[in-house]
Formats: structure tokens, C-alpha cells, sequence
């Protein structure tokens, strides 16, 4: 080692020295996410007004916050939007695979860890200091979502194709059952998607990583 | 998409959307423009100028037509639709077109001949007598409406694929298009035409085909939704170019294969 290049190096130290911010979400995280999102909301909406063409339930969705205008129009949106969900979807469990961030994040969910945090938030004393580090609550909410995510893109597929994948359907227990699966899937996703969206306004730095990163 | 678009102070570009669509002359033209305006937050997220009614619908337009080429090749002539015990049967099966069942077309039997035109061999019409003669096939299989319900129902006639070859229709042709006595009119793709269970339907539940499930001839198609199952079926054309169909020009998915 010279002692020049000590010196050289030495007036570089002090920003050198400065904490870099470490990434909370990777770019690939961010982009796949807020496509996700796009995708997510034009396929709930144009599926409230396909849903409105023949309910499943005694309600309807009100066609204002519906996609599509008509049957033909919210369909056409849907099978659009599909293509955007499923190879954003796919792009996104692949690298969460690969990259170990899914083991990492995700898991293990232990029950009780999920009971103490749950009891925590609702008395507002769970820490979101560490945004890179989810605690069980979380942990637990996006794994399901990530299920629900799954078993929604399948049992649409099995309405969509009951003849060529007619074992799909069959395995959601039929065409009429795999309409409730789709449907309860949509429920779960929508029920996700609002805490996920109150917590994000409450906490507001948790946005600010999904966006920028940091 | 991401064309910018100056914002002129006390207009509301909402409202000037609504006007501007009812200047549009047809119908069609307007079906996508309120959900288009209701994605004003996607707008917003994305910077993209989606609220523009007609770019969105013609986009729209280009995907349904890639997923008319994904469904051909996802359609296998070899798959069949699920066929189910007579004890499934859906009773009592629904009525449905877009007029009511009184309004469906009567269509008197005994003067009734089913016209044959196109790429055709030998276009003699065909009288409801000489057709009954033709040997049967049955089948009862899953109707799925294009608005998600779905009923099961036992359909018997003449196979399309044998019928077609009897009377030396071009199956290297690309479209069968269907006429009906109400206006009505479809065009399936050949190898949807060529499909086993794809029948010329006379009959339901082993009876005379009832004024309400398409008196005197139905297409039965269970490999394609409801409505390119045509009713009231009076001509059948062998050609090569598309004919279209009464609401697959109106922005239903023309494949529509199930």
C-alpha cells in the first residue's frame, strides 16, 4: 500500500463514509408491481360489468365505477387486460422465485408471530421502522393475495376455456362453481387491496419505496 | 398513447368527452367511451391519454382479433365438450335471444327449404322431410351464455361434418356463415364447422326442435358460446371471406370458443 495513494483516497473518506440507503424494493419489484396494479384494476372493473350480465348474488355493481360500458365492451377489456395480468404475473413469480426475494420476505409465516403482530397493529403499536422487513401480518396478506392471484388467473381460465381445458374446470368443481371460485377470488383481492391501500395512506413512506425505491 | 394534451382553463375534459361522443353517428362507436372515461385514476397513473374514446376501442379491437388467432390454435378437433347424463337436462331450458319468445320468427315447415350456397357441390335446398332422413347423432352437452349463465340440453340432428361432405362443400374453405329467418346471421371458422359434436340441429330432448330453440333448424355448437349457435338457420354459405355475425359486429370476440 503507498502512502500516496492513502492520501489520494483520504479526501473521498467522508462521503464515502455517509450510510448509502440500502433498496427496499428492486426496480423489478416496483415495475411489476404498479403494472400489476393497472392490470388488476382494469380486470375488476370490466369483470363487475360482466358480472352485471348475469350476478351470481342478489347485487349488482354500480355501472359507474364498472369498465366497459356494456357486456361486449367490458369483455373485450378483460381479455385485453389478461394478457397484461398474467405476463406481468408470471415475469413477477418468476423473479420473486429466483431471486430468493419470496423465501426471503415471505417466509416462514408462523401463526402465533401473526396473532402478536395483529393484536399489535390494532392497538397501533406495530413498528414500520424497517420497511424491508415485513412483519407476520404482512407476511401472511401477501402470500394470500399472491394465492388469490393465482387461483383467480386459473378458475378464469377454466370459465373462459371449459372445453379445452374442460379438467381445469373440472377441478374447480364444474362451470358453475368455478364462476363463485372466480368471484370469491375477486372479493379476496378487492378486501386485500383496500387495507393494502389504507395502510399505504397511513403510512406513508411505504408508498414512497414502492415508487422510488427507497 | 402518451400524447400530452394541453388542458384549456374552465373546460372540464370530462364533460367535452360526453359531448364528443354524442356527435359520434353510430352506436357502436360510443359502446367503450364511458368505461374508457370511469379509468380516468389508471389515466393518471400511467400518464397515458386512454380517456381518447376511439383509440382505446380500436386497440381493444386489435387484441380480440389476437385473441380470435389464440383461440383457433388453442381449439383442438380431436377435444370434446363434456356430455352429461339425461338427468343433468336443464328444465326447463331457457329462452334467449334479444327479442322476446313471442317475437320469434315462425317458420312454416311444410314450404321450409334450407338454401345452400358458396363452395358448394350440389346447392339443392333441403326440405325438413329429406333432412330427418339423414342419420342421427345426439348429444347433451353444456350451453354457456356469453353473460355467464349456462344450462344443459339434449340436442339431436345430422352431423355438420357429414352433412357438409355429402353435399361436396369445399372444407378447405375458411368460414360457414349461417343465415336465420330473423335476421340473424353467423360465420364459424371451417375447422369449428368440421368439429364431431358440431350438429345441424332438428331436434331437442328427442322432440321436434319447439319454436323456441330455433323451429326448424339449429346449429348446436358446444364448442363455441351461445350466440354462434345460431337459430332459425334458413341458408348455409361455404366461402372464404368473413361475413361477420349479427353481435360479433357489434364488439363481441368473433371466436368466442369455449
Amino acid at each position: 500500500m503507498s502512502t500516496e495513494a492513502a492520501t489520494a483516497a483520504a479526501p473521498a473518506l467522508p462521503e464515502a463514509a455517509e450510510p448509502v440507503a440500502p433498496v427496499i424494493h428492486p426496480l423489478w419489484v416496483r415495475v411489476t408491481h404498479w403494472i400489476n396494479a393497472l392490470a388488476m384494476l382494469m380486470m375488476i372493473g370490466s369483470g363487475w360489468q360482466i358480472y352485471d350480465a348475469s350476478p351470481l348474488f342478489g347485487f349488482t355493481f354500480p355501472r359507474q365505477i364498472a369498465l366497459g360500458e356494456w357486456l361486449a365492451g367490458a369483455l373485450l377489456w378483460h381479455f385485453a387486460a389478461m394478457w397484461l395480468l398474467v405476463i406481468n404475473g408470471i415475469v413477477y413469480i418468476s423473479l420473486g422465485i429466483l431471486t430468493g426475494r419470496f423465501r426471503r420476505k415471505l417466509f416462514p409465516i408462523r401463526p402465533r408471530e401473526v396473532v402478536n403482530d395483529f393484536t399489535a397493529a390494532l392497538r397501533g403499536k406495530l413498528s414500520h421502522e424497517d420497511l424491508s422487513v415485513y412483519n407476520a401480518v404482512q407476511k401472511l396478506l401477501y402470500a394470500g393475495v399472491l394465492l388469490a392471484g393465482i387461483v383467480i388467473v386459473l378458475s378464469g381460465v377454466s370459465i373462459w376455456k371449459p372445453v379445452q381445458f374442460w379438467w381445469l374446470t373440472a377441478f374447480f368443481g364444474g362451470y358453475n362453481t368455478a364462476r363463485y371460485v372466480h368471484f370469491a377470488a375477486m372479493t379476496a383481492i378487492v378486501t386485500f387491496l383496500t387495507i393494502h391501500v389504507v395502510l399505504a395512506i397511513i403510512v406513508p413512506k411505504s408508498l414512497r419505496a414502492m415508487i422510488i425505491g427507497l | 398513447m402518451s400524447r400530452q394534451r394541453k388542458q384549456i382553463p374552465g373546460v372540464d375534459p370530462k364533460l367535452l368527452i360526453k359531448d364528443a361522443a354524442k356527435l359520434l353517428p353510430e352506436p357502436s362507436r360510443r359502446l367503450f367511451l364511458r368505461g374508457a372515461v370511469s379509468l380516468g385514476a389508471v389515466a393518471m397513473l400511467t400518464d397515458c391519454d386512454i380517456v381518447d374514446g376511439p383509440t382505446s376501442e380500436n386497440a381493444l379491437r386489435v387484441i380480440s382479433n389476437f385473441n380470435d388467432w389464440v383461440q383457433a390454435r388453442l381449439f383442438s378437433k380431436t377435444t370434446l365438450a363434456p356430455e352429461y347424463p339425461e338427468s343433468a337436462i336443464t328444465r326447463p331450458f331457457p329462452f334467449n335471444a334479444y327479442y322476446t319468445e313471442d317475437e320469434a320468427p315462425d317458420v312454416d315447415g311444410e314450404t321450409y327449404k334450407l338454401e345452400i350456397g358458396g363452395l358448394v357441390d350440389n346447392k339443392k335446398p333441403w326440405t325438413l322431410p329429406e333432412l330427418n332422413k339423414l342419420p342421427e347423432v345426439s348429444q347433451i352437452t353444456r350451453h354457456v351464455c356469453v353473460e355467464g349463465w349456462s344450462a344443459i340440453g339434449s340436442w339431436q340432428g345430422v352431423r355438420l361434418s357429414d352433412f357438409l361432405k355429402m353435399i361436396g362443400a369445399d372444407t378447405t374453405a375458411k368460414y360457414v356463415w349461417f343465415q336465420c329467418a330473423e335476421g340473424y346471421s353467423n360465420t364459424i371458422d371451417m375447422p369449428t364447422a368440421l368439429h364431431p359434436q358440431t350438429q345441424l340441429t332438428l331436434k331437442f330432448d328427442h322432440k321436434t326442435l319447439p319454436v323456441a330453440y330455433g323451429f326448424p333448424i339449429k346449429i348446436r355448437i358446444p364448442t363455441k358460446l351461445g350466440f354462434k349457435n345460431p337459430k332459425y338457420v334458413t341458408a348455409m354459405w361455404v366461402q372464404n371471406n368473413d361475413a361477420g355475425g349479427y353481435w360479433e359486429n357489434q364488439g363481441y370476440n368473433w371466436f368466442s370458443g369455449l
